[in-house]
């Protein structure tokens, strides 16, 4: 009885089968329905986002936000969308009209994807690929493709900019990325989401919090939000690679970017704070899915809270920070964790965790030391004495100089 | 004709019409998207022939970096998208001859195969292809020593281009 | 297995799907009324000067190098990470020397500042 989406299913099969398809042509059928439901709950609550982004934002402002459209504004992303749907599609002169099209279509198709590895429940998930984990970076990858393709389609200076420095931005924090990801799966020994989530007994957060932490922040960078937002500055280059783009086209970016949001979420739920795990999942596994969109949305949140709080890195700050900073930290957190892997013992739960846990903690603190170390070297270089323009003092000093070299 | 046959032809086609595309657009960066749609084939023949990992790893690697460098090359160095030369060379009798001779060869020699026709050994369903590729990796009897290698390669390559492309006065 | 790739194929038909109607709604439903003023490039309101092409940096080439790098090395790195259990402990100093040896490379390139944006 907990489980009322593997009960329809096993009886749509069963009408199915009732109506004399074959097997192959049955499982053909319950995958489209699959998809179908799935991708309409992520459009569904893709949506719901919009409203979610624009209260949340108020109240970090101290304002109240949308409240005249329905109950407390909820009918406002409907009005939204219906705008964006009769505006008028501008082709800008000397497009490219079908890569044009074809970019804002890739950002959002490549968010839904991500939705068809994510357990969200003990049986509810799209389907249990044994190399899960590397799906994830792949459908980043054909998305960063898409970025390029609007930036270059667009026939626009800015875009064309605009679109370089997000694919550097977003290919430079893959790195570290990877990395992080590699840590879940070493320590639950398979690259599937959903082995990944079955061997949480213990939150991977609590045995890794440092490849979790790195793998936040190098997830808010990979999704052009700030503190990582050069790419749409409103201020410098107005809107970076989707400058161009006017009415819905417009509109599958920015919800294809709130909706990449909700699914870092989701990852990094299912990576390291157990996914839907909780209590009571294992027996109704509707709970799990209850879990599940919990941790996605807290996560949603904290994604959101360091949005308002933070101001824009310049670029090279930024990309200082990822290639100096947190690929050597990834990459010496990942070997720690290998060879401490090997030397804790696996049967006894509580020293293996707590034996990680410190690992984690010793690396973070040598990382800050060094860090400080830099700070303070930095302060040096920039407190010491630079030669400065003097200007010249009297006039009788610069009558004298012109007369003398004039004779 | 399964099912599985079906796929296989189709992606088949698309990867070849792709790849032709790329050589007859003259469009440069038309022939690089039209490239990835190629590789993009060859993971799905990938996934087909039941390397879930290799299909994987041709999508990170191909389309995530080799694409994306290709497509920043091209924009680095041409000013002007439009090839404007001719499309076809002045030799192009004689490069069709080499080729249809180099591919009636081949299919000769291919006809005479019995690889057609004896049927692929069957793969057990309990055996992990991921984790006897992740323990051949480093197993001192299998693979360890291209392994290491490898790194050394990418090593190499990264220092060599970096030499190549970049230089530290005009940055 | 190649269930689960059938689940992602079909995926990869219907994904697309959605959006490309999102976007043939408003060709149905929105006025088309062009304008040669209104396709014009933006540029901050002025016209445009000069060809589309920038001349940019070579620093985003060397960027996307090191990240080609680095990916086909975590990629060689997914099986060893998957296959953990089985590994005895030198099985994973071998790939811990992969990652040093990498590691070396990547420090090279910090040291002759190809990693500086400036």
């Amino acid at each position: 009885m907990g489980d009322p989406v593997t009960l329809i299913g096993k009886w749509l099969e069963n009408l199915f089968f009732g109506w004399g398809l074959s097997a192959g042509l049955v499982s053909l059928i319950m995958a489209v329905v699959g998809v179908v439901v799935i991708a309409s709950v992520v459009l569904v609550l893709d949506i719901f986002l919009v409203w979610v982004e624009r209260k949340i934002v108020a109240r970090f402002q101290d304002r109240l936000g949308p409240n005249r459209l329905g109950p407390f504004g909820l009918v406002q992303p409907i009005a939204d969308v219906i705008k964006l749907l009769i505006k008028e599609d501008i082709l800008p002169k000397g497009a490219d009209r079908f890569v044009y099209n074809l970019a804002p279509i890739l950002a959002l198709a490549t968010v839904l994807l991500l939705w068809a590895v994510l357990p969200l429940s003990s049986t509810i998930y799209g389907t249990n690929l044994n190399v899960g984990v590397l799906y994830i970076v792949a459908v980043g990858a054909i998305s960063t493709l898409g970025i390029i393709m609007a930036g270059w389609a667009s026939n626009n200076k800015y875009a064309l900019l605009g679109a370089f420095r997000t694919v550097a931005q977003m290919v430079s924090y893959e790195v570290p990325m990877v990395i992080a990801m590699l840590v879940p799966v070493i320590l639950a020994r398979s690259m599937g989401l959903k082995d990944i989530v079955d061997a949480q007994r213990i939150w991977f957060l609590f045995i890794a919090p440092l490849p979790a932490l790195i793998f936040l922040i190098t997830s808010i960078a990979e999704l052009g939000r700030a503190p990582f937002d050069l790419t749409e500055a409103e201020s410098e280059i107005v809107a970076g690679y989707h400058i161009e783009y006017t009415g819905m086209k417009f509109g599958l970016f920015y919800a294809g970017e709130l909706l990449h949001a909700l699914t870092v979420g989701g990852i990094i739920s299912t990576l390291f704070l157990g996914g839907w795990r909780g209590p009571g999942a294992e027996t109704y596994p509707i709970l799990g899915v209850f879990y599940f969109f919990i941790k996605a949305f807290f996560l949603y949140w904290v994604i959101m809270w360091v949005k308002y709080s933070l101001p824009r890195i310049r670029i090279d700050h930024m990309l200082n920070l990822n290639w100096k900073f947190l690929t050597p930290l990834s990459l010496a957190i990942l070997i720690v964790t290998a060879i401490l892997d090997k030397i804790l013992p696996r049967s006894s739960e509580a020293i293996y965790a707590l034996g990680m846990l410190a690992a984690n903690v010793v690396v973070g603190w040598i990382t800050l030391q060094l860090l400080r170390l830099n700070v303070r070297s930095e302060r040096k270089r920039v407190a010491e004495p630079k030669p400065v323009a003097q200007p010249e003092t009297s006039v009788a000093a610069v009558t004298s100089q012109t007369s003398s070299s004039s004779s | 004709m399964t099912a599985l046959q079906v796929i296989f032809l189709i992606t088949a086609v698309g990867t070849l019409g792709s790849a032709l595309m790329v050589v007859i657009t003259r469009n440069l960066v038309h022939a690089a998207l039209w490239l990835v749609a190629a590789l993009f084939g060859v993971a799905v023949i990938f996934v087909q022939l039941n390397a879930g990992f290799l299909a994987i790893a041709q999508v990170v690697i191909y389309i995530g970096a080799i694409a994306i460098l290709m497509i920043f090359a091209i924009m680095l160095t041409r000013r002007v998208a439009q090839d404007a030369g001719p499309q076809t060379n002045p030799n192009w009798a004689w490069a069709f001859l080499v080729a249809a001779v180099l591919f009636g060869g081949l299919t000769w020699l291919l006809s005479a195969w019995s690889g057609f026709s004896t049927p692929m050994p069957e793969i057990s369903s309990r055996a992990d292809p991921l984790r006897q590729l992740g323990q051949a990796l480093v197993s001192p009897n299998a693979y360890v020593l291209p392994f290491e290698v490898a790194s050394v390669l990418l090593v190499t390559a990264l220092i060599g281009a970096i030499m190549i492309a970049w230089d530290r006065k005009s940055g | 297995m190649l269930n689960d790739w059938l689940f992602i194929g079909i995926f990869l038909v219907l994904a697309p799907l959605f959006p490309a109607l999102a976007l043939i709604v408003p060709r149905i439903i929105a006025p088309r009324k062009p304008n040669p003023l209104k396709s014009e490039t933006y540029e901050c309101g002025i016209e445009t000067v000069g060809n589309t092409w920038v001349q940019f940096r070579v620093q985003f080439y060397i960027y996307a190098l090191v990240f080609l790098i680095f990916d086909v090395e975590l990629v060689f790195l997914f099986p060893w990470a998957a296959a953990f259990d089985q590994l005895p402990l030198f099985a994973v100093v071998e790939g811990v020397l992969f990652l040093l040896i990498l590691l070396a490379g990547l420090v090279y390139a910090w040291r002759k500042g190809a990693l500086e944006w400036a």
